[in-house]
């Protein structure tokens, strides 16, 4: 069972996020970069089906250079190998771009049969790309999972979306998508932290995935972003201390407001 | 004037406010043509609100596979019209699924992918709100048929007449289906989704048990509204984690937005920032939830949400 877990570098959540001046991009020095929890999930489900079928987990990123360090991390945590697809030219891909591009790393890759990835990341949480890489690769897309299975040639994963769950079925490859419930990350051992030294990491450009410079990058990107601003912050209302009737002081409010 | 096309999302026959949101957001932008894809006989019970909300036809998609297979039969019936009907733009909801439906989409017509719009514009270009709405970004496509998912609550639908003049359409066939082999609905009796609702009330680490977020209940059944989550409820095990709001879960847009024992961390806000009107409850005076809240009370959630409910169920009588 060759396993890919695609991994991304994201701003932490915690700091202050911005976009760039000039180009309306993520300002990736202004917050702690991170390797994204949900990529954390993602990887323990494929360590727990590594142990329970065997084969080989490779930990699968785009980004700059300095993703390097959510790769170790991941390769802390006990991912076999990496392949880091870094170059220039990608920055500023749209999401069509990077699933494009995430597609052509993965097909270098011998036969993979899982590509596990998180639902959404953090930072674009466009919430698709695994969707996107199923439509590329022409394989199953079972998305949203919080739990999975696999019985020979077939996976089975419970999908959790506002409409309730579902037990959704497909054939060998796919590519599946995990949420928060899947299940709780592993914490890298030391035996892990001092192994993933070690580990191999390729790097690839997009010469060596096969990719055209003029496919990627935000000179060519399929859509753009035109503005950017921060919000003005939602200035504070009004506030009260209960007195024993702060109940009545918001119905109060809700109803001049026209809200009750 | 060119056609839009707005994919309806409808579960047992009823169909969704959002899409009703959509094709108002279409008809700025050109004429809406609604697309249902479903289970034979599906349209025809929606038909009638689509017509009232606008829609000059309905592209009838009906198989038993429509509804047994995972997102890609309605990737292949919105790419078989964007062919044939050449629209100006394609409108889906910002659903879990929406968002994957509008992302193969945007591969297979190779078009401008616009995720998550809190507006759309006349030109097809859009307003998103990112980094947990702390950042205001208009984007739009610069390829092909602008493909956009528009966040539930965020336009709001009107009530107009359209022909809903009927075409059928076939659902093309998806080489490695995914197979939904069964279904368990929402468990969430008679409350509204938290996406659709337009009142929500949320409770958080403050609320302290599982058993005490009855209080967070009764609101919200007081209001009409739904119910909601901070990550920290979630993670102490006190609500499940299909009602997060935040980050890593739900974001909402609802009209009324209530804080029960919410902190406010930067998590929680990125989840319901863009709500029209915030409401907060907190013990601590210095909570960051207090810097966003329209009406703010200072005081113990237990003494001020029950009075609340109960002063709404008195207006309500």
């Amino acid at each position: 069972m060759n396993i890919v877990v695609l991994v991304k570098q994201v701003p932490d959540t915690w700091s202050e996020r911005k976009l760039t001046d000039g180009d309306h991009t993520l300002d990736r020095e202004a917050a702690d970069a991170i390797l994204d929890e949900i990529n954390e999930r993602a990887l323990t489900e494929a360590l727990r089906l590594k142990q329970e079928l065997g084969g080989e987990i490779t930990a699968v990123c785009m980004g700059p250079e300095r993703s390097t360090d959510a790769i170790r991390k991941a390769l802390s945590m006990e991912a076999d190998k990496a392949v880091h697809l870094s170059d220039e030219a990608l920055r500023g891909s749209c999401a069509v771009q990077t699933a494009k591009a995430l597609a052509k790393v993965i097909g270098t890759l011998d036969s993979v049969d899982l590509v596990i990835a998180g639902n959404e990341a953090t930072d674009g949480r466009t919430g698709a790309i695994p969707a996107m890489l199923a439509e590329l690769l022409g394989i199953a897309q079972l998305t949203h999972a919080s739990k999975v299975t696999v019985d020979g040639g077939t996976v089975t994963i419970e999908r959790e979306t506002d409409e309730g769950k579902a037990t959704v079925q497909a054939a060998l490859p796919a590519v599946v998508s995990v949420t928060e419930k899947i299940c709780e990350p592993k914490y890298p051992s030391f035996k892990g932290i001092m192994a993933a030294k070690k580990k191999p990491i390729a790097k690839l450009t997009l010469a060596d995935a096969g990719i055209d410079a003029g496919e990627v990058g935000i000179a060519n990107a399929l859509s753009k972003v035109v503005e950017a601003a921060p919000k003005p912050p939602r200035s504070g209302g009004q506030r009260v201390t209960d007195e024993g009737d702060g109940g009545v002081k918001i119905a109060e409010y809700l109803i001049a407001q026209k809200l009750v | 004037m060119s056609e839009v096309l707005v994919l309806v999302d409808h579960v047992d026959g009823e169909i969704k406010k959002v899409s009703f949101e959509l094709l108002a957001a279409a008809r700025r932008i050109g004429e809406p043509s609604a697309v249902v894809v479903g289970a034979p006989g599906t349209a025809a019970k929606l038909k009638e609100s689509l017509a009232q909300h606008g829609a000059a036809k309905v592209y009838v998609a009906e198989s038993d596979t429509a509804a047994d297979e995972l997102v890609t039969p309605k990737v292949g019936v919105l790419a078989l019209l964007v062919a044939s009907a050449s629209p100006a733009a394609v409108l889906v909801s910002a659903t879990l699924e929406g968002k994957e439906v509008a992302g193969r989409l945007a591969v297979r017509i190779d078009s401008g992918l616009l995720t998550d719009a809190v507006d759309v514009a006349a030109d097809g270009s859009v307003t998103q709100s990112i980094f947990g709405g702390a950042f205001t970004v208009k984007s739009q496509s610069t390829t092909g048929v602008p493909v956009i998912s528009v966040r539930p609550g965020a336009v709001e639908a009107e009530q107009v007449d359209g022909a809903a003049a009927e075409e059928t359409v076939e659902v093309p066939s998806t080489s490695a289906p995914a197979k939904i082999v069964s279904r368990e609905p929402v468990v969430g009796g008679d409350r509204p989704e938290l996406a659709e609702a337009s009142v929500v009330v949320s409770g958080g680490r403050g609320v302290g048990s599982a058993e005490s977020f009855e209080v967070v209940e009764k609101l919200a059944d007081a209001l009409g509204g739904a119910v909601g989550a901070s990550r920290a409820a979630v993670d102490s095990g006190y609500y499940p984690h299909q009602f997060q709001v935040g980050q890593t879960g739900k974001t909402v847009s609802p009209q009324l937005y209530i804080a029960l024992g919410i902190s406010g961390a930067i998590q929680h806000r990125a989840g319901m920032q863009t709500s029209k009107t915030i409401v907060a409850v907190n013990k601590d005076s210095e909570a960051p939830i207090f810097e966003i809240s329209d009406f703010g009370v200072v005081g113990d959630l237990f003494k001020v949400a029950p009075q609340l409910t109960e002063e709404v169920a008195k207006r309500k009588g």
